[in-house]
């Protein structure tokens, strides 16, 4: 058996490996580990799918018994759920894996990702891209496309670009957070519950109305933790609405600025956490 | 000169609870840990090293400054003429690392699929990995278990697998971290076959650190022993064998209780004590004066032998007796 499989190599290919094609090796190596043990993804795809349905019942609960929620109807507050699901699942899809960076750390994975010829932060998003996570995505977009179509928004070419970028700029925003979660647990090894305070608090907050907060929290989850500029600041925007006193309604508009900043200084961060575990000073 | 390292030391802080009563217990102290003191070494290309010491000796931290996972609290060190932490990716696509106890294999997908993302990690056309890995599938005999998942491969396949893994990008230098651990004897010898065969064929450089005499014997020319951190022995392995085997066991059950000075012993063997009531009797022996059949002949001779084992000197043992002959 052996010997066919040498006598008949498959053809080998000799063009270089470009980024692109190291990436969709890489990815599809782990969609294809994940698919590994069927029964068990299923079984995740549809738990995301409840958890993210938890979530919009919580929602629902509270304005089907008060009859606006932060300023908002119950259609606008879909839409405003919906952004940051959108984002936050394509966030976590992505980077999730760094949540459980001080398990990598401990079991010594980290060891074997530092002598390899790529950026450990590269390898750490492909090595758990959780396709099970597409669960809650589908759902975030499911809820979407009802905001859409029970919300009334007047259309113009601008609302058109920001109802594009915001999904992404969102899912940059929680991109960023999750890098700086797994950051912080090189020095706080048992930091995962600290930086989940971040990443999934932000989902929290990101999606509810955030004038239903009070004001010193409005302008904390505006301009120092972007949560409110994944959805609601885009969605007051897109709806016509004024905002509450700390998330004026032109906030709507720094979603992708907010995300350069915010990944610039979380990239600084874990630049100086690896800095850190190499002893390299940081 | 493939490895250089001068003066090469690593020092950690540990904090520590602090001692006294009540509030005084929460401050915290540090204490200074120099896990590798002021190691300086060279290793040429195409050598052999083995590299020992007793657990906590300082091995594993000074693959971690070689290998650039560590900065040096103090000295120099290159390798492949890289400087390791700053060169650190540079530095990755011409060493191969093997840890005994971690996997760099893709968990859940069959042993080949690594193959192909490892090639382009390390930048590699097909056309230039493909026939390496075909090469060292063949050595390391793979192809009965290719098309397994590698968290259902034996330890001894896996080992076979992560070992073709670090070889597959033809590093200068493969640094391989108790790579028999855990293996069964027929295991140890294949890999060792393998990597004994890469060296000759390829003139690749290896630097492994293990618990396992057998493994420096069969692989290395030149052994460094490291204890607390220094290093106590820098030289050909013969220097090493020599208190290697001076001392090998046997341990022998007798049917009936005996006493120990019943036994009559030939020339090089000495009883060191006796167990379960003079059931289990402890003999040491010098191979080289004495064959371990002549012994055990010996032995029937008194009485009769209801079970038997041998043992070989440890390396703790023999980092032992290093220092003893050395003194």
């Amino acid at each position: 058996m052996a010997e066919t499989k040498t006598a008949a190599p498959p053809a080998a290919d000799s063009s270089p490996v470009t980024n692109a094609k190291l990436l969709r090796l890489l990815v599809s190596a782990r969609l294809r580990s994940q698919t590994a043990y069927r029964g068990s993804f299923a079984a995740d795809v549809a738990g995301q799918m409840v958890l993210a349905l938890t979530e919009f019942v919580e929602l629902y609960a509270i304005v089907h018994n008060v009859p606006t929620f932060g300023g908002m109807t119950f259609a606008q507050a879909l839409l405003v759920f919906a952004f940051a699901s959108v984002g936050f699942s394509i966030g976590d899809l992505i980077l999730g894996e760094t949540d459980s960076m001080s398990e990598v750390i401990r079991n010594g994975k980290l060891e074997v990702l530092l002598v390899r010829p790529l950026p450990v932060l590269l390898q750490l998003m492909t090595s758990d891209f959780q396709l099970r996570r597409v669960g809650r995505l589908v759902f975030a977009l499911i809820a979407l496309a009802a905001a859409l179509f029970l919300t009334d928004i007047q259309w113009d070419p601008g609302k058109v670009a920001l109802f594009i970028i915001t999904p992404l700029a969102g899912a940059a925003i929680f991109g960023a957070l999750f890098v700086g979660a797994g950051a912080v647990q090189f020095w706080l090894l048992d930091g995962r519950q600290f930086a989940n305070a971040f990443t999934y608090g932000g989902r929290y907050v990101a999606s509810m109305p955030g004038a239903a907060m009070f004001l010193p929290l409005q302008v904390f989850f505006t301009f120092v933790v972007p949560a409110t500029l994944v959805a609601y600041a885009p969605s007051l925007v897109l709806l016509g609405l004024d905002g509450p006193a700390g998330i004026p309604s032109w906030t709507g508009w720094l979603g992708l600025p907010a995300a350069v900043v915010l990944w610039g200084l979380m990239l600084l961060l874990w630049r100086a956490a690896i800095r850190k575990y190499t002893g390299a000073g940081g | 000169m493939i490895i250089e390292a001068e003066q090469l030391s690593r020092s950690f802080t540990v904090a520590e609870r602090g001692m006294g009563r009540g509030w005084a217990r929460l401050r915290r102290g540090a204490r200074t840990v120099h896990a590798v003191r002021e190691v300086s070494f060279t290793v040429e290309q195409g050598e052999a090293v083995g590299y020992i010491g007793a657990n906590g000796a300082g091995k594993s931290t000074t693959i971690k400054m070689l290998t650039g996972i560590l900065v040096p609290s103090s000295g120099q060190v290159r390798v492949c003429g890289l400087q390791p932490v700053p060169q650190r990716q540079a530095l990755a696509r011409k060493i191969g690392v093997v840890f005994g106890q971690r996997s760099q294999l893709w968990w859940d997908l069959p042993l080949e699929d690594s193959f192909p993302i490892l090639g382009a990690m390390h930048r590699q056309p097909e056309s230039r990995w493909r026939p390496r890995f075909q090469e060292l599938a063949e050595q390391m005999a793979l192809g009965p278990f290719l098309g397994t998942p590698v968290r259902q491969l034996s330890l001894g396949q896996r080992m076979r697998g992560e070992v073709a893994a670090a070889l597959l990008h033809r590093p200068e230098l493969v640094i391989l971290d108790e790579p028999t651990i855990g293996l069964d004897m027929i295991s140890k010898e294949s890999l060792r076959r393998c990597l004994d065969f890469e060296r000759r064929e390829h003139g690749t450089t290896l630097l492994l650190t293990t618990h396992d005499m057998s493994d420096v014997q069969r692989l290395c020319q030149r052994v460094l022993v490291v204890d607390d951190g220094a290093i106590a022995f820098d030289g050909p392995l013969t220097g090493l064998a020599e208190v290697a085997e001076a001392r090998r066991t046997m341990v022998v059950d007798f049917s009936s209780p005996l006493p120990g000075a019943a036994l009559v012993l030939p020339p090089g063997a000495v009883h060191l004590g006796a167990e379960a009531e003079g059931i289990r009797h402890r003999i040491a022996f010098d191979p080289r004066q004495l064959s371990a059949a002549a012994l055990l002949a010996a032995v029937t001779a008194t009485a009769e032998v209801a079970d038997l084992s041998l043992h070989e000197p440890d390396i703790e043992d023999l980092v032992r007796q290093l220092y003893t002959s050395a003194r």
